[in-house]
């Protein structure tokens, strides 16, 4: 049998630079076929361990090697809202994949690309769904952003037979699945398209809402009838560096960059009406994935050189593999052990270089990784005139400055426990929020836990009464 | 959809609507805004709250036609509906009883200040309000300034109404003439808010202004609202809009409002070849 994966058809790297179109095009059903054969079946499914949603993926691997991609979708449906998603964009390497058993001699086999075949053979069939939803209203509950976590989270709910209401300050709901992660990885369409799913399910969503401002928490629970609330409100608060020129204009943070160019389709202005504006040279600031998607947005945007500037080593960056070769293909150009110290500007407030210093890896820090120290005198300048912040994000307080007897960490994260619950009786809290920037399937496995444990609150509120 | 329900002319390139957004009509307060999206490609862009009728569920709008998206709203009429509207964002103004307010409002900015003038009214505050335009023409809530202001002092630039000169000229001589000013609310051009800053900065007088930088989402997401106040970073959409003028770095303020504007004229206007000068 083969021993590697079978290859994921792409866009040639000299093309897509230039273009927004998806890199990824998807396995054909044959070779979908050909990758599910590789499947063991095991019979303890090692690779499920690491699915934070509980897909039993051999069960939906085999229909697809028989053929059966109704069945296919259906049973990763079951555990997974949102699969044409995760199939494109979850880490699978560190996740089920990491545990395949194929994975001890060779490659493990394709989950994710299995996954994102069976969403999207469903999709291009426009099937329909038919799931059959609980004839009984359980109860009603809000869900505060429709990121992963509240998506998940208002899915679930739907399914047992509650009442949900989402509420989602931007003016489309997905998250950073519509604002941050780029058209060329996630197609916005696809995201509606999940939605649209769970609007069928019975779930409402009601967007240009902002807890906090049109309603707190509070009067969700005391006033609009609602028995549990989750809050799902994401890491979108972005975080710069504090370092002289950071205010000029041509500094972005990645946030701000990439909700220009994704949520408000900048890459079409002036068709629409949007701007954003990118120099012939662009300084992306961090390693992550983030970073990775703006400095390969910039070079769709026409940026001739690309520069990713990162103080540790290429063994640090947090970037998935895969988002890192494609980044490099591309030809965006990495400079590593270097750290900005000052963005420099002409006399217009524009931005016209950055100041680096090189770095060298010195003694383990508290993260286990080897600490970057600066190298006395190694200043020179690499000459942009735009720069991207993506050195991370943290919580957005608007919430939880609103809500009496919520706790919150010193970082400004809500406190939950696994399964959810927060210090305050019938508010409930997951994803990012709680675990500072993660990933979409950490997010939604924190969604369905959360989904479990209201299910479980309100029920016995009910009984109690 | 958010119905305009009605529309108004107030003076040359400044129109009034009122909308019907019942939610954010009974919660918001003076001093917070919202922001509006007119279609599905449009841009969002962010509004001062000028007026709100709790019971009849509307928030009135006052806005000047400087660009692209503020232009095509102009061209709405009454019945026609706005696709998002999200508010009320922002810090309401800290509203007590001070003394005595001095409230200014320069062009536009007068829409912001009027409820704010009334609120410190109504709060027991006695109210000088100091409003000015470039022209008589361009002067607008004149009637309603007056009606919840103790005095109203006018000026234009070319003294086509009250007295000929700035804002800050009233303002100064109040100060040399010794009068007790606990809190003054300046909102208009960036410039003017700047120059009542260092009209007031001498003579340590709480000087409060309200802040329009560029802004995406509102929430404190994008970062793009960010101004140094008091050499801190702040996010005018969630720490603001309001701000102690004495902190505000206007100068880094005004550079980084330039941020599109050469960039749309030219896009929008075929690469500048149409010297349509807009
Ligand atoms: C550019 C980028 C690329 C990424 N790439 C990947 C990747 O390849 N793979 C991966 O697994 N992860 C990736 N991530 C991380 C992943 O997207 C997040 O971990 C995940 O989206 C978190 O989900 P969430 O539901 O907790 O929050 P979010 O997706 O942040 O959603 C939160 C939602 O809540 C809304 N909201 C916030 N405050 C309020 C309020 N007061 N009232 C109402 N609504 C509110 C927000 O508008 C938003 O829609 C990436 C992140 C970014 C930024
Ligand atoms: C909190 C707040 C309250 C505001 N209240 C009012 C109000 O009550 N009445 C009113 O007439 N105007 C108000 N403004 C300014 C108004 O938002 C801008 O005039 C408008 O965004 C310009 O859009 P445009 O496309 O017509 O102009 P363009 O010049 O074409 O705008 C181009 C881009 O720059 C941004 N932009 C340009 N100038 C400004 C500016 N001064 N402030 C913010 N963004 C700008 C736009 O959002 C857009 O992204 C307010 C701004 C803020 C931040
Ligand atoms: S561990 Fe790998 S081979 Fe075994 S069942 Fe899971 S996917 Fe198939
Ligand atoms: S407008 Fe985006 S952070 Fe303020």
């Amino acid at each position: 049998m083969q021993q590697v994966k079978h290859k994921m058809p792409e866009q040639a790297a000299e093309e897509r630079r230039r273009n927004f179109n998806e890199v990824a095009l998807g396995y054909e059903a044959e070779t979908a076929r050909a990758e599910a054969a590789r499947c063991l079946q095991c019979k303890t499914a090692p690779c499920r361990q690491g699915c934070p949603v509980e897909v039993d993926i051999p069960k939906f691997i085999k229909h697809v090697k028989d053929g059966d991609f109704d069945a296919a979708i259906d049973e990763i449906k079951t555990k997974n809202n949102l699969p044409a998603v995760c199939g494109r964009v979850c880490p699978q390497e560190d996740q089920c994949e990491k545990f395949c058993i194929m994975g001890k001699k060779g490659e493990p086999v394709g989950i994710g690309r299995l996954e994102r075949f069976a969403a999207d053979c469903a999709m291009a069939k426009e099937r329909e769904e038919s799931a059959a939803l609980p004839a009984e209203v359980l109860g009603k509950v809000a869900v505060i952003g429709a990121g992963p976590a509240g998506l998940t989270t208002a899915g679930d709910l739907a399914r047992l037979g509650y009442k949900v209401t989402v509420f989602e300050a931007l003016h489309a709901p997905g998250g950073v699945l519509m604002y941050g992660i780029p058209e060329f990885r996630l197609p916005k369409a696809i995201v509606q398209r999940e939605i649209a799913a769970l609007r069928k399910l019975g779930v409402d969503i009601q967007v240009n809402a902002v807890i906090g401002k049109s309603y707190t928490i509070d009067e969700l629970l005391n006033e609009e009838g609602f028995d549990a609330v989750f809050i799902g409100t994401g890491a979108g608060l972005p975080h710069f560096m504090d370092i002289p020129g950071e205010n000029l204009n041509g500094v972005y943070s990645a946030n701000e960059f990439l909700t220009r160019v994704n949520l408000m389709k900048a890459y079409k202005f002036p068709q629409t009406g949007t701007p954003v504006r990118v120099g012939n040279r662009v300084a992306v600031i961090g390693a992550g994935n983030v970073a990775m998607d703006s400095a390969r947005t910039a070079l769709r945007l026409g940026a001739e050189k690309v520069y990713i500037v990162y103080r540790r080593s290429e063994d640090e960056m947090p970037a998935r593999h895969e988002e890192l070769e494609h980044a490099k293909e591309e030809g965006v150009e990495f400079r590593l052990l270097t750290a900005p110290v000052r963005v420099l500007g002409d006399d217009k407030g524009w931005v016209k270089g950055i100041e680096c210093i090189k770095m060298e890896l010195g003694e383990p820090d508290e993260s286990g990784r080897r600490k970057p120290v600066p190298v006395e005198g190694s200043n020179y300048v690499l000459e942009v005139e735009t720069v991207v912040m993506a050195i991370g994000q943290g919580p957005n307080p608007l919430v939880q400055d609103t809500t009496p007897g919520l706790a919150v960490n010193k970082r400004g994260n809500i406190v939950a426990d696994e399964a959810g619950a927060t210090s305050k009786a019938g508010v409930f809290a997951g994803g990012d929020i709680v675990t500072g920037a993660a990933t979409v399937i950490l997010a939604m496995g924190a969604g369905k836990k959360a989904a479990a444990k209201i299910h479980e609150y309100v029920q016995n509120k009910k009984a109690a009464r | 959809m958010y119905e305009i329900v009605k529309k108004e002319v107030l003076s040359p390139g400044v129109l009034l609507f009122d909308v019907a957004a019942p939610l954010i009509a009974k919660k918001c307060q003076p001093g917070q805004f919202v922001i509006l999206r007119i279609d599905e490609d449009g841009e969002r862009i962010p509004l001062t709250i000028a007026d709100f009728d709790r019971e009849a569920g509307t928030i009135t709008l006052i806005f000047q036609e400087v660009g692209h998206t503020t232009r095509q709203l102009g061209t709405l009429n009454k019945g026609d509906g706005l696709l998002d509207l999200v508010g009320p964002l922002g810090k309401a103004t800290h509203i007590d009883k001070f003394g005595t307010v001095v409230c200014v409002g320069g062009g536009i900015g007068v829409a912001p200040v009027y409820p704010i003038a009334r609120a410190y009214k109504q709060a027991g505050n006695k109210v000088v309000s100091i409003i000015g335009a470039r022209n008589a023409d361009l002067l607008i809530l004149e009637k309603e300034m007056a009606a919840v202001s103790d005095e109203l002092i006018i000026t234009t630039d070319d003294g086509s109404k009250g007295r000929k000169g700035l804002v800050i000229h009233p303002l100064q001589e109040m100060i040399d003439a010794g009068e007790k000013i606990d809190v003054v609310m300046a909102i208009g051009p960036v410039i003017m808010m700047r120059s009542v800053a260092d009209v007031t900065r001498p003579y340590n007088i709480h000087t409060v202004v309200s802040l329009n930088p560029i802004m995406v989402d509102g929430t404190g997401m994008c970062g793009g609202c960010r101004v140094s106040v008091g050499e801190k970073n702040k996010f005018a959409c969630v720490d603001g809009p309001e701000f102690d003028a004495h902190q505000v770095d206007f100068n880094g303020l005004m550079a980084r409002q330039r941020m599109y504007h050469d960039h749309e004229k030219m896009e929008r206007c075929g690469g500048g070849s149409c010297k349509c000068n807009k």
